[in-house]
């Protein structure tokens, strides 16, 4: 975990972007926010976005649209016990940012209007990702040509191949955060994606398949190590394998899931009932369970934003906290929460750098970053020997969970059967559901081939969109239903 | 509340609106279109009898699309200041440059344009404060406490209100603005056995008029039945029964109906209904329209997103599919033309029959209710259906138990062609209205 000696820069440049154009002062931060706290609020903090967003995309052979998009604006937050106030304006002007501060403040009612003294300092800060701005790291021309060399990888690799959609895209967020404790942080926040779908078709028969990737990095990510071909291969790949399925069966049984992707396993079935939020209020299946196995020993479980370049890294969270690496699950047994600042207050623990949200016009929660478990001792040839009977399911698409239950599922989009430890027919339309605080007890074997995805993953809570990511090694579970057609 | 901009403070939409055309084509540009939005709005929370989250919105955006002859780019910005509306236009203009000529591409044909913009009575602002959203959330809560003892903890109560204008305009002269306004109560509440069993359920209303929502505590008392009718679900073993959609639930069914006969799936050839027109994708029975100039409607829209008019349509008659949901570009593309459809469905109603759930669970006889699901596994090119779900085993034409942890598959052709009724207990809440669906035959995998 490198401390970035340049990160004084970076809340340098975030002022000078933000903040002087409309002519304001760190004092006006100060200033703003020490009038807030006259008036009863424990805790208030200011958010300052600027970002620039672009997409390019790709059919029947051409890139037909592009678009730019460029948001800003800053959202005030005042907080009074479990009480919160939020304002927010799309225009970032001193008038503005005052009107904001004292709608949001309005939820303490009383209070004198004497301003308080604020020492600011800066927070903390990782250095987990170069401040480059993607849209500017390649022409206008190169971006187009990638998607068209995309295109051509996929059509190349087979006849069956009869559309091929790709996707582009590239976003630079400058964020500067002010507490009421006095702390200013800054971060500037590269992530590019690229997504290749292909359809095929024989027979009469259609089937699509997708892939993907990406980070906090700049175009020039995807022309190192040949992904953006190897992304269109495996689409293709993925496509092929699906148009010999034949139904998934349904019923419980033994499930082998893959390593990488898979591993939103872990996302839905875990990470979010471990956020601080539902923990504090209740509503979470894992309330109250801190300390108890809730899995088998071999199973250890991290939120860890601190990985270099991923999707779900941040050098500080929304909230100026620095990301970390916080251990949920240890040899099966429950360690720790994901907390923002205001629910490890109520709970009495630490912030852990979780505290995430949209943009600026919505409110932080305890989030994901990126999500994964440790590697076992298992070599993967060995677990899906071990299997006479059962599902291997290596890809996946979207999952989804019901926090108070527990219950979760998600949806395979390339999956086999196994039969005598062996991988058999791939089998379409296997949607997996299960009890998030039940399925890793009963995790049978973990594999010695950690990986993480692609980066590709973007979590939706309460209405806000985040980029996350999600990693594990190939583990066998026994004993979860499978949703497919076939008795 | 205060709402007011605070730069260009006399700057409207329309001028906005046609500043940026005009900007597009000093760029050279051959035509343009631009759709604009403001609003402002309130949403209080109050959880467990107090205030959790009081939050003012206040929204802008303006997206401008350029065409260059049949090359495009748009771009899009929150800042309606004059340097950043310039520079949409520019980054716009920029990104024409690098697009390829697509022979389809282009604005709505005139002809198809709406040439009256008729007031669908959409507007009605709720002059609602702060405190009084709170004492309405508050009761809303409370009614669900008071319900039933097993409702123990809650993720509270919301009141919300928004309103705003949405702009249409367009180099060739459309000049289409709709004012509404939205209102909302909502309810989560969570339902506890007693011994460590917790499910939560929710209810809310939704209407452009405020004296069109029902009394708040009647969606708190809602959440609470759906909450505590849940303790006690269990798995059941896996088996093929009919299913019955609650009609919450069943509109899925009619959107990925939507999804299936909209324009890209068609023209990329990547959905299991292309080429259906004039089939028989459901029985005879079933009559499903579009009625987007329905007063108040939560759907209702004058114009399409293109200015394209809108009026009543059909979608399917006597079981066939008669069209598809096209925009102009769609439409020119596969040799039709435009259905007004550019932004989605407006008011898509299936036809209701004579029965309600009741009724539906008494003609299943045995078989599972299913009012929650959960995922995403819709295979939108081969039809292929599996989600999870929750709901009751239904015994003798009666709610028997709850149960959870299961998923039900089949196929969506099936599924539709196997549609056995439709309940009168219309869902008007969204853009898609339905009643209940019973479906002849679905996989339920379990235990």
């Amino acid at each position: 975990m490198a401390t970035d000696l340049s990160h004084s820069h970076t809340i340098e440049r975030a002022q000078e972007f933000l903040l002087k154009p409309a002519g304001i002062g760190a004092d006006d931060l100060e200033r703003v926010i020490g009038r807030m706290l006259g008036h009863q609020i424990d805790y208030a903090d200011l958010y300052f976005q600027y970002s620039r967003q672009e997409s390019w995309s790709l059919e029947e052979g051409q890139v037909k649209s592009g678009s730019r998009d460029i948001e800003q604006g800053v959202g005030v937050r005042a907080i009074a016990g479990e009480k919160t106030g939020f304002a927010y304006s799309d225009e970032i002007v001193l008038p503005a940012l005052i009107d904001a501060a004292q709608t949001a403040r309005a939820i303490a009612h009383s209070g004198q209007d004497t301003a308080q003294g604020l020492s600011v300092r800066r927070g903390d800060s990782l250095a987990l990702y170069a401040p480059c701005d993607p849209l500017g790291s390649l022409e206008d021309g190169a971006k187009v040509q990638i998607l068209e060399r995309v295109e051509q990888e996929a059509r190349r690799q087979d006849p069956r191949v009869t559309q091929v959609m790709a996707s582009l895209s590239g976003s630079q967020e400058t964020v500067l955060v002010m507490r009421s404790d006095g702390v200013m942080a800054a971060d500037i926040r590269p992530l590019v994606r690229l997504n290749v779908t292909v359809i095929v078709e024989h027979d009469g028969r259609r089937e699509h398949g997708s892939f993907g990737g990406g980070g906090r990095s700049d175009y020039s990510y995807f022309l190192s190590e040949d992904r953006a071909a190897s992304y269109a291969r495996e689409a293709v790949r993925q496509a092929l394998v699906n148009l010999e399925a034949v139904p998934a069966p349904a019923g419980t049984m033994q499930v082998v899931l893959g390593p990488g992707w898979p591993g939103i396993l872990l996302h839905e079935a875990i990470g979010h009932g471990l956020e601080g939020d539902f923990n504090r209020k209740g509503t979470s299946a894992f309330a109250g369970r801190l300390g108890e196995r809730i899995a088998t020993p071999d199973c250890t479980v991290v939120d860890d934003g601190t990985l270099h370049g991923r999707r779900g890294s941040l050098n500080v969270d929304d909230e100026g906290t620095p990301t970390q690496q916080t251990v949920l699950i240890e040899h099966g047994i429950l360690k720790g929460y994901l907390q923002d600042r205001m629910n490890a207050r109520l709970m009495g623990m630490a912030p852990t750098g979780n505290g995430r949200r949209e943009s600026y016009a919505h409110l932080p929660m305890p989030r994901m970053t990126n999500t994964y478990m440790l590697a076992g001792r298992t070599p993967p040839e060995e677990i899906i020997q071990s299997v006479k009977k059962g599902l291997y399911a290596v890809n996946f698409g979207g999952g989804q969970v019901d926090i108070t239950s527990g219950k979760f599922v998600f949806s395979a989009s390339e999956a086999y059967l196994i039969e005598n430890g062996r991988i058999g027919r791939p089998v379409r339309g296997a949607t997996i559901i299960g009890s998030g605080p039940e399925v890793l007890t009963r995790v049978a074997m973990v594999g010695n081939d950690l990986a993480l995805d692609s980066g590709v993953g973007t979590c939706g809570k309460d209405g806000q969109s985040v980029p996350v990511g999600v990693g594990q090694p190939t583990l066998r579970i026994d004993g979860i239903t499978v949703g497919g057609t076939e008795d | 509340m205060d709402t007011t901009l605070v730069a260009n403070p006399s700057m409207t939409l329309e001028d906005l609106a046609s500043q940026a055309l005009e900007l597009a084509k000093r760029q050279g540009a051959s035509a343009a279109e631009v759709h604009a939005s403001i609003g402002s709005g309130l949403s209080v929370t109050v959880r467990r009898g107090e205030v959790e989250t009081v939050e003012h919105h206040r929204d802008k955006g303006l997206t401008v699309t350029v065409f260059f002859g049949r090359r495009s780019g748009s771009a899009s910005t929150s800042d309606f200041r004059g340097a950043a509306l310039a520079e949409a236009v520019s980054a716009a203009c920029v990104i024409a440059r690098y697009t390829a000529e697509d022979p389809f591409n282009g604005l709505a044909d005139p002809e198809h344009l709406a040439r009256t913009i008729p007031d669908l009575d959409l507007y009605h602002p709720w002059a609602l404060g702060v405190d009084e959203a709170i004492t309405q959330a508050r009761r809303c809560e409370e009614a669900a406490f008071a319900h039933d003892p097993r409702v123990r903890n809650s993720e509270g109560a919301t009141v919300t209100t928004h309103e705003g204008t949405d702009l249409y305009a367009t180099s060739t002269g459309f000049l289409g603005a709709v004012r509404a306004s939205r209102q909302g109560v909502s309810c989560a509440v969570i339902g506890e056995d007693g011994e460590g069993g917790m499910q939560r359920d929710y209810d809310y209303a939704t209407a452009c008029d405020a004296r069109d929502l029902p009394d708040v505590e009647s969606v708190g008392e809602t959440a609470a039945s759906r909450a505590v009718r849940r303790l006690g679900a269990r798995q059941i073993k896996t088996c093929q029964v009919p299913v019955v959609y609650e009609a919450p639930v069943a509109r899925s069914l009619l959107s990925h109906l939507v999804s299936a006969v909209s324009g890209p799936s068609l023209y990329r050839r990547s959905s299991f209904l292309v080429d259906s027109l004039g089939q028989a994708l459901f029985p005879k029975w079933v009559h499903l329209y579009e009625d987007p100039l329905r007063k108040k409607g939560n759907g209702s829209a004058p114009f399409d997103g293109e200015g394209v008019e809108t009026r009543y349509r059909d979608l399917v008659t006597e079981g066939v599919l008669r069209r598809y949901c096209l925009d102009s570009y769609a439409g020119r593309k596969l040799g039709l033309v435009t259905t007004a459809n550019a932004g989605g469905v407006h008011n898509l109603m299936i036809e209701p029959g004579a029965d309600d759930l009741a009724g539906l669970l008494r003609r299943m006889g045995r078989g599972l209710l299913v009012t929650e699901l959960i995922g995403f596994g819709i295979n939108g090119v081969t039809g292929d259906y599996s989600r999870g779900a929750a709901g009751f085993w239904v015994e003798d034409g009666a709610i028997a138990y709850p149960v959870q942890e299961i998923t039900v598959a089949s196929n969506l052709r099936d599924m539709y062609r196997g549609l056995l009724a439709v309940g009168n207990d219309i869902d008007f809440r969204h853009r898609i209205a339905t009643g209940s669906l019973l479906v002849e035959r679905m996989t339920v995998a379990g235990h």
